[in-house]
């Protein structure tokens, strides 16, 4: 079979042109020497050094940073446990009630989780700022870590942890040494997953924000209202190194855990 | 040589291991375990076999504390095993699936539940190197269990299992998935490591040879129930109902009108214009004469002509003939319709076989040779 074919060449081509070209624009744009937006005037890297020594963006990445990292802790920790109770709960009451409920903030619109968050907040009396974001961020990464972490337990054979229970160990001893290790390449790429949005989402964080916790899509967000300049441009071309490096990431380590499988399957047909 | 008959169950005051009162187990509407009761005694090899779905893994799961039974106790070694949770029980599983722990080695493998147990860490690497060598796996100890062929996965749950030294061992299909021979090697490896170690077995398996092979005593199952429990020859030769002989084994039942003769055997009326069987039985005949009448294949013996001292002897045409390598099966379509399997072993070559399709043959047996089946 011919792969390259005319047709497919350029359906391709426009198709990755379409998502990458302003992408790329962006990043050419961020080593620009002019300070005009659309006017190329050389290769430079100012705008990054001017980047590194405004206060209130290094804040902002600081946040963003923070809120990144503990939020995304915490949705692995709750999202592994969610989709350990899901798969392996058995039967319980209301059960297929609860695991569609499970998905229903993927495809809930963000300002609604944001309304609805802000709402809460303000109702129990709980101040808005970094920690407010962490919780806001926690709740809706989590869901998407418990939908990775469920189609990896749903694949392995329940009884292996039950050898584990008649091997001596108790409930926590058999997830801790059998479960998590085998489900681990799932659960560092829902890690990542729940990283790479918390770093994304502009949304959700405006609602739940408070003055003196911006995070970094806000930040780009009221800058560029003020005016395009290359400082935000060298900016997202950083956050875009972040994302692609974290989603990168996590597909490999998924990629990786398949291959050495099979790799090793292999070796062992050969070997007889 | 002096041999002691391994026989507990025959005497009156042997203890048993492993009793079942009253157990039954439900899956919402669905019983999958009938109130049985019943005994399994140290150093048997006691075999479970039924049709599918009958209930075989769950009665073994609740042997070994991964499901509790809806009703009913069990002991073991007199202690009710749902006081003790299943990680505390002296009970071993060997799964199906095998259940290997794919993240560890071989050796890993083998030395998990060791180093759950009271055993000094000093002692546990002898230990794994006695339980390799005793499954032939001495040096595949670093390799994990995709890099192992079938067999030998196998064979590290075998010994992983049996690392613990448990007082009982439960294996659930162990050999489903080897082919033959291996599996046949496997049945008389388990057997040795039984006789080696004393441990308590109890078997469940789809294969009946496999059953005969291995166990001391064989459980039928049926829906949930016990239908009979008997060493391998009993429930062969001597099956207490229709169900059993029909489960176990080839066999030819035939659906009679029984009554006791004067000098004490029966008399089995089982087709118009043809002579009455006669039976050697001590059965009880039902008020109503109804009975069903069972002879294995093999027990029959084919003939040309009408054989002239024969107890019973049948006319038909062979309809079909089964080449089975060692043996052949031979469909006779007796005179009063009837279908009969009869078996003869094939001692000589197929180009020169006595009997072939369509022809005319007398079937006769003993009478001793069938069971009189009242239930
Ligand atoms: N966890 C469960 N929930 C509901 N029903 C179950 C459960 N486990 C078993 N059953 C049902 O109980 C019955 C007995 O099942 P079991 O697994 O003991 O059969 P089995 O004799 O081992 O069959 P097989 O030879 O096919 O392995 C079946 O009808 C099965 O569907
Ligand atoms: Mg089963």
């Amino acid at each position: 079979m011919k792969r390259f074919t005319w047709f497919n060449t350029i359906s391709l081509t426009l198709g990755f042109a379409f998502l990458y070209i302003p992408m790329l624009i962006l990043i050419i744009y961020s080593f620009n020497a002019s300070k005009l937006v659309t006017v190329w005037a050389g290769f430079s890297t100012q705008w990054y050094s001017r980047l590194f020594n405004n206060e209130a963006f290094i804040d902002a990445a600081w946040v963003t940073l923070k809120v990144g990292f503990i939020s995304s802790c915490a949705a692995t920790i709750l999202g592994t446990m969610i989709a350990y109770i899901m798969v392996r709960g058995g039967r319980f009451y209301g059960r297929s009630l609860f695991s569609s409920m499970i998905y229903a903030p993927l495809v809930m619109p963000e300002v609604i989780t944001g309304l609805s968050l802000l709402l809460l907040f303000i109702s129990i009396g709980l101040d808005r700022g970094v920690f407010t974001i962490i919780l806001a961020h926690t709740t809706f990464s989590m869901c998407y870590v418990s939908v990775v972490v469920s189609s990896r337990l749903a694949s392995f054979d329940v009884s292996i942890e039950e050898a584990a229970i008649d091997l001596g160990c108790t409930a926590f001893d058999a997830f801790r040494s059998v479960t998590l290790p085998i489900i681990a390449p799932a659960v560092i790429s829902g890690w990542l997953l729940a990283f790479t949005l918390s770093l994304d989402d502009l949304v959700i964080a405006s609602f739940v924000s408070g003055p003196a916790s911006t995070t970094l899509p806000i930040k780009i967000y009221s800058s560029v209202r003020l005016g395009l300049s290359p400082e935000i441009n060298a900016l997202s071309t950083l956050m875009i190194a972040v994302v692609t490096f974290g989603v990168l990431t996590s597909s490999i380590i998924s990629k990786r855990a398949i291959k050495r499988q099979k790799r090793e399957e292999e070796q062992a047909f050969k070997n007889g | 040589m002096f041999m002691t008959i391994f026989e507990p169950w025959n005497e009156t005051n042997s203890k048993p291991f492993i009793e079942f009162r009253g157990v039954s187990k439900r899956f919402g509407a669905l019983t999958a375990i009938d109130n049985v009761s019943f005994s399994i005694y140290e150093r048997e090899f006691f075999a479970l076999l039924g049709p599918s779905g009958c209930g075989k893994t769950t009665l073994m799961r609740m042997l070994g504390g991964l499901e509790k039974p809806s009703k009913g106790q069990i002991f073991i070694d007199g202690q009710d095993i749902n006081t003790i949770p299943a990680n505390k029980r002296s009970v071993n599983m060997m799964f199906q699936s095998y259940a290997l722990f794919p993240h560890l080695t071989v050796a890993d493998n083998i030395a998990f539940g060791l180093k759950r147990s009271d055993m000094p860490k000093s002692e546990i690497p002898d230990r794994v190197n006695e339980m390799l060598k005793l499954v032939q796996l001495d040096n595949l100890d670093a390799r994990k269990p995709h890099q192992i062929s079938g067999g030998q996965r196998q064979r590290v749950a075998l010994a992983r299992s049996l690392a613990k030294a448990p007082k009982l061992l439960l294996l659930d299909e162990p050999l489903g998935a080897l082919d033959k021979k291996l599996r046949q090697e496997t049945q008389f490896e388990l057997v040795d490591i039984q006789e080696k170690l004393g441990t308590t077995f109890v078997i469940v398996t789809h294969d009946q040879e496999e059953a005969m092979t291995v166990a001391s005593r064989i459980a039928i199952m049926d829906q949930g129930k016990l239908i009979q429990i008997d060493t391998p020859d009993l429930i062969y030769e001597a099956p207490s109902s229709v169900r059993v002989a029909d489960f176990i084994g080839d066999v030819n039942l035939i659906e009679g009108n029984a009554q006791k003769m004067a000098n004490g055997k029966m008399q089995i009326e089982w087709a118009e214009s043809q002579p009455a069987l006669i039976a050697d039985s001590s059965a009880q005949i039902p008020n109503d004469g109804k009975i069903t009448f069972a002879i294995r294949p093999e027990k029959i013996a084919m003939t040309k002509h009408k054989p002239d001292d024969a107890d019973n002897a049948v006319e038909g045409h062979i309809q079909d003939i089964a080449y089975l390598g060692n043996v052949s099966i031979f469909k006779v379509r007796l005179t009063s319709g009837q279908l009969m399997n009869a078996q003869a072993s094939n001692t000589r070559r197929l180009s020169r076989r006595n009997f072939t399709w369509e022809d005319k043959v007398w079937l006769s047996w003993t009478e001793t040779a069938g069971i009189v089946l009242t239930k």
